[in-house]
């Protein structure tokens, strides 16, 4: 096509080297119905190569890579946010703004950053929003179908390594993800619990979809009526002993830079240093459920109110061994009102007190003043 | 420390350029238009202009950018006119074939899906196009998915795209979405109140910005079917 040989833009589909998962090994454009529709639709996991000769090295970096320097985007995607994910006694709490600005423009004042993978794992998205959807697609895909090949739930940091290596090919180019995965590992045969399970709708539709799963048959052949009201309070023994090497509450970054990186608290974006600040101040593992949701609302809270890019509402996320929990998505606009309430409030105060104090000096002198006056 | 006037003008001398400058060639142009998509209770509304533009130059007064897909679902794009023409070409052959193989028409839902990878699918050389899909889903309710260029979607109740659009969506937070507004009754929006809602935000639209203008073309999805109104705007 012309404007393809004035740009210089290789059609990526003439250049792929043969991989299983790609479609159409002659590299035509054109295909009939059938083989589109039963192709691998993301044929775009290959990223535009040039010099590809054999299963090759990309050079993606080369001075003749047309995409990356000839023309540039006249628009912006949406980046700019405040994630963040840390563990403690309790399980792992994720929290994220709900704010998705484009260069200035609030593009969406609602959007939604943590997307549940599977009942026991959370993403938080930060980067490009297009990236992040599609990515964590591709994500879910993948983990169900591990889940169903071995019959287990892929960890976190399986999770991790798997993404870092699906974003591998596309270090270099514009594709920009930074994720966080807050997740709780276990093996559920070997997790018993003494009161039943609270079931969000997210882990039902889980179980469902595993009916014919036995391992995890077994484990909810004998599940107690009586609902989990314990969600707030301390861990038992029983819980307390399952967290160890390859169980309990985990969070990972990851990076389409290929960075991976494990710990205890992570917040990502452009948020991100003021909530470190309010989340080192604040961090226990010992922390209570409720102490660890209303730290996470408040890391979030600071950095909406001093980053432009984060802002509207607060999502928060609670994940332990028997699933996660999601709290109603809270408007900051009320918590910034209040705050001012409470400053007026204590500005009153303060005047109050030294009002009254200065009184109460006011009375001394003249007591002094007096018993100097009686002396002479 | 005090500058002379000789002092200032070699200064400026260093931050314009007086020599030959190169010019890139740039695949991308901006034909300028606004497309608005508003969701109610068992309709949907796309609403454009119709003035196709490129810099100082209006190259049409007849070309508006709303395109009927299904009989229960319009697309709206704006941006560059040209990726818009090749994206609808695209997605009216992946809807034939998807008719053809499947015997039923794609709801409004399963579009959206298939838009975002099409858009993805170029994430190395986007479409530079902004989509807003108004239909109806499966329930018969009102849906609007709205789109950045390369894929990014969510379903709203109501969006604004294109150059105008930061200058109507906060009306339309105010007006539908009862946004910023204390002690409000929210009334649920009925066609006619949607309809009269638009008219009035297009011509606010026309006066303000540039790219705006000449007629307003809406697309009103309901159940009998998609009903098409054209009324004049701004010539100038």
């Amino acid at each position: 096509m012309a404007l393809q040989d004035v740009c210089g833009f290789m059609d990526y589909l003439d250049e792929i080297p043969p991989c299983h998962h790609l479609p159409n090994e002659t590299g035509s454009l054109f295909k009939t119905t059938s083989e589109f529709e039963t192709d691998c639709p993301f044929h775009f996991l290959s990223p535009p190569q040039q010099n590809s000769g054999k299963h090759g090295v990309p050079s993606l970096l080369s001075p003749t890579f047309p995409c990356l320097s000839t023309h540039q985007r006249p628009f912006q995607l949406s980046h700019g946010t405040t994630t963040l994910g840390f563990t403690f006694q309790g399980g792992v709490i994720a929290a994220a703004d709900t704010r998705a600005s484009c260069k200035g423009l609030i593009c969406c004042p609602i959007s939604q950053k943590i997307m549940p993978i599977h009942s026991h794992l959370v993403v938080t998205t930060s980067g490009s929003g297009a990236d992040c959807m599609l990515w964590e697609r591709i994500l879910t895909r993948e983990m169900r179908l591990y889940q169903l090949r071995h019959r287990r739930r892929l960890t976190v940091n399986g999770a991790a390594k798997l993404l870092s290596m699906m974003l591998h090919p596309f270090k270099g180019t514009e594709v920009c993800v930074a994720v966080t995965l807050c997740g709780w590992d276990g093996e559920d045969a070997k997790i018993t619990f003494q009161t039943g399970m609270k079931m969000g709708a997210k882990v039902e539709k889980t179980m469902k979809q595993d009916s014919h799963d036995p391992i995890k048959n077994n484990a909810l052949s004998s599940p107690n009526s009586e609902m989990m009201s314990s969600t707030n309070k301390q861990y038992d023994q029983n819980t307390l002993s399952a967290i160890g090497e390859h169980c309990g509450p985990r969070v990972c970054y990851v990076c389409s830079d290929g960075l991976q990186l494990r710990g205890e608290i992570i917040s990502v974006g452009s948020g991100s240093p003021y909530a470190y600040a309010v989340l080192d101040d604040g961090w226990r593992w010992e922390m209570t459920v409720d102490e660890a949701m209303g730290l996470a609302r408040e890391a979030v809270f600071r950095a909406t109110h001093w980053d432009a890019y984060s802002g509207n509402n607060v999502d928060l996320f609670h994940i332990t061994a028997l699933g996660l929990r999601r709290r109603d998505r809270e408007d900051l606009k009320e918590e910034y009102y209040r705050e001012k309430e409470r400053a007026k409030k204590m500005i009153k105060e303060r005047e109050k007190e030294r009002q009254k104090k200065e009184k109460a000096e006011l009375a001394e002198e003249a007591k002094d003043i007096k018993s100097v006056h009686g002396e002479y | 420390m005090m500058i002379s006037a000789q002092n200032y003008g070699d200064k400026m001398k260093e931050y314009h350029y007086t020599g030959p400058v190169e010019h890139k060639f740039s695949p991308y142009a901006f034909n300028g238009g606004t497309v608005l998509a508003v969701a109610g209770d068992d309709f949907a509304i796309v609403a454009s202009d119709t003035r196709l533009s490129e810099g100082y130059a209006i190259h049409s007064r007849d070309s508006p950018k709303c395109y009927k897909l299904t009989d229960t679902t319009v697309l709206g794009c704006s941006g560059f006119h040209g990726d818009c023409l090749t994206l609808t070409k695209i997605i009216e052959a992946r809807l034939k074939m998807y008719k053809h193989s499947n015997n039923k028409s794609m709801t409004s839902g399963a579009i959206a899906a298939m838009l975002s990878t099409i858009l993805y699918g170029r994430r190395f050389f986007p479409y530079y196009v902004y989509n807003i899909i108004g239909g109806l889903d499966e329930e018969g309710r009102g849906a609007v998915y709205s789109f950045d260029p390369v894929g990014s979607y969510q379903r709203d109740s109501y969006k604004a795209g294109g150059s105008a659009s930061a200058m109507l969506q906060p009306l339309l937070d105010n007006q539908i979405g009862f946004k910023n507004m204390e002690k409000v009754e929210q009334v649920p929006l009925s066609l006619e109140k949607a309809e009269q809602l638009i008219k009035d935000v297009f011509i606010s639209a026309a006066e303000r910005d540039v790219y705006t203008g000449d007629a307003l073309k809406l697309c009103i999805v309901t159940k009998e079917g998609i009903r098409e109104e054209i009324m004049p705007l701004r010539k100038d």
